[in-house]
């Protein structure tokens, strides 16, 4: 029953990558849900997230990764990218989007803009860097080639037609835990409840003695290095890193937080875990150049008969 | 009034000097390539190239003294080749009368936008490594073309690289010469990728190979792990991918390794650079992954062309890159019809570029067509070995593989 085999394939690699834009997605989401911005520049902070960890891969040594060492890099990879690209967000908020708290959304929006050609920029320069891992710098906008530190062997035999590796095991153990985690963040704990109403109303939460920049800031924190464990978990399942990723990455996971509902964190991964399918699928059983079209007409149905998305809330607009 | 005179003396007095003394002045040289991006270690190379023949000449031909410009067609936005920047470099080229000749383009997309620019204009222009067969020979591409580049009616562009309709047909035969009876191609939906991917599939038919899919892949995908599945599950023993390092060549090679694909892999030139060794990652290439390049490797070349490869080597401190060579080639013979040109304007420059007949070049002797391609029909076929590409036979010149003689 190869056919069988070949879905069951599809279904693997289209859920590993629907979990990676998922990570990506509640970023968006998140913002999105407490300052009613859409953070353009989030996606080109998950790029900066993967030159970090390749450049650490770069300071460690290049060796032979294997065994144990390998996966205490991952760990700790992990770990970085998550800390400065949570750092890193939460600094953007405060130099970009802060002073612009009570401006219009369309400046706010601008200033993400600039934040995100910003964030590319440094990519490309970092990229530049006269080190081994960027084959010396010479060409800095080249994609480089990120270490296989996660073997590739099949875990269902080498025999058989369908392969469900140590890699996509990587990107379900990290990113469902996480997902768990952030649920109980922001459902049971304190700073949860000042995050969800802080999103409803600010200027009540305010009344309340919530203090709002606090709290937005530590949305920035969280949804940043969500964005930077993503970062590491697409580098070792692509093995490609580009200036240029984020661009796709965030276009891929902006459409996942508008298609499960934007500000809905469950609907972000649902949407993810569609536009994963849906491209895996596309691939396989259209052609690859239709992808970008089905993805996007599926979004546009969606829109017209459920405009707040796949799990957004019905609620009426708050003003 | 005396003064008067005096100035018109002395302006008449100048002017005949200048005339008796025959010629005297600059001549620039320009060449457009994408020097942002990862295309750059190859255009480098070609600049180099390019340098080596002018130095070579001392700089001077007939008491006129040879500038050369090295100009940009990339944009860091696009990391690659950008069609404004390419149509800003022709009008620039255009309006700038000491201007005589044209290098350039290293994308054969850029190469449609600049030619029918600098046809009006009557400015020669030489490619070192467009490969695009439409953009020179009739009835090989789009059915306007090329009368479509030549606005003029006169033809001003010529190139010294080997063009697709001979690449494509290499790749095919080297497909054919492996045994593998099932191939998939792949293409990035541009004009050099697609078209050398239609000229694979005719050749591949005409050897009796079975195609067993021909896709466009969208050059911005994270990954092509469901397609490269589709790829190992339609049981082909071969994959041809035609596009370059920059439409994403390396990570589809990648991921046909991750995905347990264990035939071959063979792409054309565009992917002939480091950069993509690079991209793919080393260990994914080594061994199965062939690359067709129109010429030799500079490792193969022999005669003035290894004289070439120890000059470049002295000149920079290290090898030159495949498409160096063609950067020299391109301007030795450019300069040899400056020289060969009775007048130093952009006619007479360009009447003696397409009468370059038998010229003594680092790629053999050769002259340049009707169409203003060259005679040159050398191919070589190279594989990957330990991060390096080595050369593994000649071909397109000899028939090899079952390739049909011409």
């Amino acid at each position: 029953m190869e056919w069988v085999d070949f879905f069951l394939q599809q279904l693997i690699t289209g859920l590993s990558n629907g979990m990676i834009i998922a990570l990506i997605a509640i970023g968006y989401t998140m913002v999105y849900g407490i300052i009613e911005l859409i953070n353009f520049a989030h996606g080109d902070l998950f790029m900066l997230g993967a030159f970090l960890a390749l450049t650490m891969l770069g300071m460690f040594g290049l060796g032979d990764w294997s065994g144990a060492s390998a996966w205490a890099a991952v760990v700790i990879m992990l770990i970085a990218s998550a800390g400065f690209c949570g750092a890193l967000n939460w600094g953007i908020d405060r130099l970009a989007y802060k002073p612009l708290r009570d401006a219009s959304k369309l400046s706010l929006l601008v200033s993400a803009i600039g934040a995100s050609f910003i964030l590319v920029n440094l990519g490309l320069f970092w990229g530049g860097l006269p080190m081994d891992v960027f084959a010396g710098g010479v060409a800095a906008a080249a994609p480089k080639d990120f270490p296989a530190l996660v073997p590739n062997s099949n875990l269902l035999g080498e025999s058989s037609l369908v392969q469900f590796t140590p890699k996509d095991v990587l990107v379900w153990a990290v990113t469902v835990p996480l997902m768990i985690g952030l649920t109980w963040i922001v459902t049971r704990t304190r700073l949860g409840k000042a995050m969800r109403a802080t999103a409803q109303n600010p200027v009540a939460a305010r009344l309340m003695g919530i203090d709002t920049d606090r709290v937005i800031g530590a949305t920035f924190l969280i949804g940043g290095a969500l964005g930077g464990f993503a970062s590491v978990i697409y580098s070792l399942y692509n093995n490609t890193i580009s200036f240029q990723m984020g661009y796709r990455a965030g276009m891929d996971a902006f459409t996942a937080a508008v298609l499960g509902g934007i500000g809905s964190m469950p609907g972000a991964v649902a949407g993810a875990l569609v536009i994963g399918l849906v491209r895996s699928m596309s691939d396989a059983y259209f052609e690859t150049r239709w992808t970008n079209t089905i993805v996007f007409g599926i979004l546009v149905l969606i829109l017209i008969f459920r405009p707040s998305g796949l799990l957004g809330s019905r609620a009426k607009e708050k003003v | 009034m005396t003064l008067k005179t005096a100035m018109l003396a002395a302006a008449l007095a100048l002017a005949t000097t200048a005339g008796a003394l025959a010629q005297s002045g600059t001549l620039k040289i320009v060449s457009s390539l994408p020097r942002t991006g990862s295309a750059n270690a190859q255009t480098g190379s070609i600049v180099n190239g390019i340098k080596m023949a002018i130095a070579e000449v001392g700089g001077k031909i007939d008491g006129y003294e040879i500038v050369y410009e090295d100009w940009d067609d990339a944009s860091p936005q696009r990391g690659n080749w950008d069609p404004t920047v390419e149509a800003q470099n022709a009008n620039r080229a255009v309006t700038d009368p000491t201007i005589v000749g044209y290098i350039g383009t290293f994308n054969s997309g850029a190469a449609k936008i600049a030619m029918p620019e600098l046809n009006k204009a009557g400015l020669v222009m030489i490619s070192p490594a467009n490969t695009y067969s439409g953009l020179t020979k009739p009835g090989m591409g789009e059915a306007n073309e090329p009368a479509i580049y030549r606005p003029s009616g006169s033809i001003n562009y010529f190139r010294v690289v080997p063009t697709d309709d001979l690449q494509g047909a290499v790749a095919a035969e080297h497909v054919a010469s492996s045994g593998a009876k099932k191939v998939f191609i792949l293409h990035d939906r541009e004009l050099y990728g697609k078209g050398i991917a239609d000229v694979f599939q005719k050749r591949a038919k005409e050897l009796g190979i079975t195609v067993a899919g021909f896709e466009g892949i969208d050059t911005k995908a994270s990954n092509y792990k469901s397609l490269c599945q589709k790829v190992k599950f339609s049981k082909a023993d071969a994959v041809f991918f035609g596009g370059t390092t920059q439409s994403n060549g390396g990570q589809v090679a990648k991921d046909l390794r991750s995905v347990g694909f264990t035939g071959i892999l063979v792409v054309p030139d565009g992917c002939c650079e480091e950069a993509f060794i690079q991209a793919a990652g080393a260990a994914n290439l080594e061994g199965n992954t062939f690359v067709t390049f129109g010429g030799l490797p500079p490792s193969e070349l022999t005669g003035r062309g290894a004289e070439f490869r120890e000059g470049y080597r002295k000149m920079f401190g290290f090898d030159p890159e495949a498409y160096a060579v063609y950067g020299y080639e391109s301007a030795r013979v450019l300069l040899d019809a400056i020289k060969r040109a009775p007048t130093k304007d952009r006619a007479a420059i360009l009447k003696a570029v397409s009468s370059t007949k038998d010229f003594d070049g680092a790629l053999g002797i050769w002259s340049f067509d009707v169409n203003g391609d060259t005679t040159n029909r050398v191919m070589s076929i190279n594989a990957v070995k330990d991060g390096k590409f080595v050369f593994v036979h000649r071909a397109g010149d000899a028939p090899t593989g079952g390739a049909k003689p011409e």
